[in-house]
Formats: C-alpha cells, structure tokens, sequence
C-alpha cells in the first residue's frame, strides 16, 4: 500500500484505449518516475488522479479515500497539488498576490466570503506567503506581474504556490519541457532541495532521461495504456523490453 | 480610516467632496448665457448621474474583477423598480421600504439567473444572461400585465393611483416619495449674482447612498474575496487546481453587483415614482456595459466617470438642436454657416449616440483602460514634464557654475 494506489484504471476515448488496466501505487515520499513515449496514456492518468477525467473503470485512493468523483477543488484540500506542463499561474496579478491565493485556499477552504477585510492585512497568510518567496529565492520580484516574468520563473512560482499548501503528493507534469539547459537544471536542483527539506511525496510525467534519472527513485515506464514494467532507475536503464518500447537502440 | 488605506481614503475623499458639491461643479456658466446649456447642475440628471454611477460600480464587481461580462444587468435595475413602486402603492411613499425590498429582490433574481447562467462562461455566459434579461422584459412588458394579475401594469408603466392601498399613509402624509418627510423632489435655489445653483433632496440621498456603496466597493476590492474574484479572471484551471471552488466566487460577485443594480432601480423609482418594462431592454445592459468600459473597467472610480460621461453627453447633446447650431456659427458667411450646421447635424439631438459611438471609438482605441488610464496618462505626462524642467535647471546651473572655476 501506497499512499497513492492506482488500481486496474482503464479509459477510452471513442474508439481510442488510453489507459487498460493501470495499476500502480506510489510509496509515500518516494520519487515516483512516470515515463513512456508520446501516446503512452501518461497524461490520460495524470488526468485521472486529480479530477479532470474519470476513468471508465477501475480505481483511484488517495491515503485510502477514493478520488474518483471528486472536482480538482476538492482532490487539492485532499492534499494532491498538481504543476503543469506549460506553468498556470495568475498572470494579471503580482508575484506575492500568487503566493497567497495558496495560503487562503489552505487557511480558508474551497469557499470563503470575506468581503469586509483587507487581504494585505491578514498577517499570517502574508507571512507564509513572503516567508515561502524567500525559500523559493524569489523574495526580490514579488511586486513583479507574474506574466512577465520568465519561464524558469514562472515555473519557480507554480511549484512554490503548491508547496505553500504543503501537499503530501505533488504531481509533476514535465517540469522541464520546453526549458533551457540551465533552466532545466534550477528545475533538477530546486526538486532536489524540495526532496531534502520535506515530507514530501512526488510523482513525476517525464520525457527528458537525464531529469527522470537524477531525480527518481522509482520508475514505471508506460507504453501503449499499459503498464510495461516498474523498477529502480538502474535497472530500467539496463532493461532490454523498455530499450525496445521507448528508449530506443540508441540508447 | 475606516479600514482603508491612505491612498483609498484620499480617493474616497476626493469623491465625496466632489458629489457633495455637485451643485456648484457641474454649474460654472451663469444662467442665461450662451454656454448655460452645457450646464449640468440640475435635479433630475444629477440624480441620474449617481444612480447610474451605483449602477456601474456594481457593474464592474463582477466584470471588472472576474470578467465575466453580463448583457442583462438591467434585469435587475428593472425589477428593483418595480419592488420599489409596489412598495409605493401598498405602503405608502416612504422610500426605506422600496429600497429595501428592491435589494432583496434583485438579490433573488441575481441568484436564480446567475446559478443558471454561470455554468457557462465566456460569451455563452453573456448570451444567456441577454436572454434572461430578455424574457424579463417580455413578462414585463406583455405576460404579467393582464386583468387578472397586473404585476407590472405593461406598456403603460407601474405606477401609483390614488386608490391604491398606500396602508401606512396619514391624512397629512407627503403625496411624493419621501424619506420620513423629507420630500424628494424639495429643492433648495441658491442665486449667486448671475448664478442659479440647486440643492436638491433626492440628489443628496442618492450621493449618500452612493458613496457608501462605493466604499463597500472599494471594500471588496482589497479584501480575501476581492483577490479571488480577480483570480477567476486570471486563470480558473489554476484556481481549481488550487483547491478553491469558482463557482460560488462568481455567484457571490454576481449576486452583490445584482443587488446594487436592484438598488439603483429602487432609487430611480424613488427619485420619479413610475416603472417601466424599458428599463429592462437589452439597451440599457448594453450601456452600463459601455459606461463600464468606458470609464475603465476593473477600475474604482471608472465606471462612475464612465456614467457621468455618458449622462452627460445624453442629456447635453441631444438637447442641441439646428437653432442653437446656427447660433454658434453665426459669425460665419452664410454659405459656410448651412454647411457647418449640415455636417454637424448628424452628431446633436436624436443623433447624439453617434458622438457617443464615435467618442467611445476613440477610448477604446487609445485609451484601452478607459478615461482613467487617460487621467494617468495625463498625471505621468505632468510629472514627467516637471521632472524634465528640474533636470534642465540642473544642468543649466552646473553649466553656469563651470565658468566660475
């Protein structure tokens, strides 16, 4: 048992099988390591696990309760926090306005009418907030416009607003796509630091090796909706089944 | 003060003193001169200026902050009236009772439409709060004004008779709307030399009104509630993902900037006490839409500006007329002066929206935050300016001081 257990999940789409009898389970703070070439099924699952899509059948728990069903809403208060592939954060507003959206979502729940007070007055969330800027070295921008910031930013920003709410799991969809070299590993480094400092659990949709190598601590590689094998980084790497289905001869 | 900033409490100031002096700002020409007619310092559209400034300020809690743009806002403003006048002819003409069942009921209205209509977003959501608007305007006009139950008393437009049961009404109770006594309509004539300057009760209970409605605005703005409203217009998917639930965020907005449309409505009933189904038309969502966008949505004081702006020209161009046209082109040969008056035509009178239309190009183009981004504009090019100065007279005294060496 997992702190996330997959169970037998199966999606279709018309005439399309995503996913087929999926089961995976995700020790608790371990770095679990999805991989597998494009079509896999890797963000059909992901997709699965917060909210977004619901499985044709199977099963999702989450700490022993089920997710299925549940809005995105409810799976975060639930403790799953989710980054994107391309970074979602509030544009429009600025830097330390991003960071304590999180904090009240945590302080406040789903729905909170607190029309009458002012929000740059509300001490504790402020303090998290700046508190949380500071640890994501990010203290200098936080009157920026998060829109204009760059996209390692950015992507520094969204991880730091999920850990704000401190999450058991944070899930990673390609962190690092699209990046730079040099942006890629801030990326490498700032999940290592993350890994160090927290009780943290992470589950991690990759493409690029050399992230899903230095990071992991388990991986499973999926291809064609299923499952082919789970295993430590060392082994998959030496694994003729998964040469064949993604890595390639080259590799 | 009162649990604002600085800056908000100056802001807050400065309107203040500007609705309370109204009377004397919006009348700087002297009565009877050429330019009177640009005088705005009377009654009746000095009530609407500040009705409608409630109107947009509710307006813009919700498509300011969240975005999301609603096409039948004057839904509310209409059955906000009718509350109001219902309240006329069965209690009596005291406006505290009106005003207070056109916010309940503008509030029930806003929940029921916005519940429906807020599963959509985007330009779906516009469309069905339109058709809403639309269909109160049909039950207004046509469907619940038979003789069998005649709620809104149809083409004709609700308003008082002197049978109606009017219960808390006295032998010596005012026969106008009034607050405990005070006569809405009772106006105070102040003649200063050639100056005529108008102190009118109901101008000065909608101010107060509105000023508080602005500062609860402004209230919202700031608060928890306020950056999650904004944060609805920056990005849902995040905001789910953040385990926040929009759907009562967007409700909440929608049903407190229905409530300040009802209330609004209510004051206009209160000001003239009749009410009609075109108070509902798709029209009149269309232009606190405008006076919104106009005046700089997302704004504080924008949609006020915007109101005032529109009222204005409202009121002011389409009084002129081809007499007053010739009158100002009568220095002219008389060749040039038909034509001036021809090309000009088009723009005055019943052609004032489009002036309107044209101004509202304009703004929108070059000005797409609105007469406040242009009020900025103008503060930056200010300051800049004198900056400049300051480092020329630098440079200017350095350079003489040079020689002296």
């Amino acid at each position: 048992m997992g702190i996330l257990d997959i169970k037998d999940v199966s999606k279709r789409f018309g005439g399309l099988q995503a996913l087929s009898d999926v089961t995976l389970s995700v020790k608790e703070n371990s770095v679990h390591a999805i991989i597998g070439p494009n079509g896999a099924g890797k963000s059909t699952l992901l997709n699965c696990l917060v909210g977004k899509l619901i499985p044709d059948t199977g099963s999702v728990m989450f700490d022993g309760k089920s997710v299925l069903g549940r809005s995105p809403y409810e799976i975060n208060q639930m403790g799953i926090s989710r980054v994107f592939q391309t970074p979602e954060i509030f544009g429009d507003l600025t830097v330390l306005e991003n960071m304590m959206i999180p904090c009240f979502a945590s302080r406040d729940g789903a729905f909170e009418l607190n029309a009458l007070s002012q929000f740059m007055k509300q001490r504790d969330v402020l303090e998290t907030a700046e508190a949380m800027l500071v640890d994501m070295n990010m203290a200098d921008k936080r009157g920026m416009h998060a829109a204009s910031m760059s996209r390692g930013d950015k992507r520094r920003l969204e991880i730091g607003m999920c850990l704000s709410q401190n999450p058991r799991l944070l899930l990673l969809d390609e962190p690092t796509a699209g990046m730079a070299r040099a942006d890629t590993n801030n990326t490498i480094d700032l999940l290592k630091e993350i890994k160090e400092k927290r009780d943290i659990t992470i589950a991690i949709i990759e493409h690029d090796m050399h992230v899903v190598f230095s990071l992991a601590d388990r991986i499973t590689v999926l291809a064609q909706g299923t499952p082919l094998v789970e295993d430590d980084p060392q082994n998959i790497r030496g694994n003729p089944k998964v040469r064949e289905a993604y890595l390639g001869e080259s590799a | 003060m009162f649990g604002l900033d600085k800056k908000d409490t100056s802001l807050l100031i400065i309107v203040a003193i500007i609705t309370l002096l109204a009377p004397f700002i919006l009348n700087p020409f002297p009565e009877g001169s050429a330019m009177a007619q640009f005088n705005a310092g009377y009654p009746d559209l000095m009530q609407r200026f500040v009705i409608f400034g409630i109107f947009a300020v509710g307006f813009n809690i919700l498509f300011g902050l969240t975005g999301y743009l609603s096409f039948g806002h004057a839904a509310f403003l209409g059955v906000g009236s009718y509350a109001c006048v219902w309240m006329f002819k069965l209690l009596g003409y005291n406006i505290l009772p009106g005003i207070l069942l056109s916010l309940v009921v503008s509030g029930i209205f806003a929940l029921g439409i916005g519940y429906v209509s807020l599963r959509r977003s985007g330009i779906y959501f516009s469309i069905l709060t339109l058709a809403f608007a639309q269909m109160s305007f049909a039950l207004a006009y046509s469907v619940l004004s038979n003789p069998k139950f005649n709620l809104t008393n149809g083409e004709t437009g609700l308003q008082v008779y002197t049978d109606d049961p009017q219960v808390l009404m006295g032998p010596n109770s005012p026969t106008v709307p009034n607050l405990f006594g005070l006569e809405m309509n009772a106006t105070y004539k102040l003649e200063l030399g050639p100056w005529l300057f108008q102190f009118n009760a109901g101008y000065y209970f909608c101010a107060i009104v509105m000023l508080l409605v602005v500062y609860l605005a402004i209230r919202i703005f700031r608060s928890p509630f306020g950056l999650m409203l904004r944060a609805v217009k920056s990005n849902q998917q995040r905001m789910g993902y953040t385990g926040l639930n929009t759907r009562p965020y967007t409700l909440a907005a929608f049903v407190i900037s229905g409530m300040y449309a009802g209330l609004a409505g209510g004051l206009m009933a209160s000001m003239d006490p009749l009410a009609g189904a075109e108070r509902m038309q798709w029209t009149a969502s269309g232009e606190v839409v405008l006076m919104t966008i106009l005046g700089g949505a997302g704004t504080l004081i924008g949609p006020i500006l915007g109101a005032g702006f529109i009222k204005y020209f409202e009121n002011i161009f389409s009084k002129i007329n081809d007499n007053v046209l010739h009158q100002w082109f009568a220095f002219m040969p008389d060749w040039m002066e038909n034509a001036m008056v021809f090309i000009v035509h088009p723009f005055i009178g019943k052609g004032w929206h489009l002036t309107l239309g044209l101004l509202f190009m304009l703004v929108v183009i070059f000005l797409p935050g609105g007469l406040v981004e242009g009020g900025q504009k103008l503060m930056r090019w200010i300051r800049g300016d004198r900056r400049k100065k300051k480092a020329a007279e630098k440079a200017k005294s350095t350079t003489t001081t040079e020689p002296a060496e």
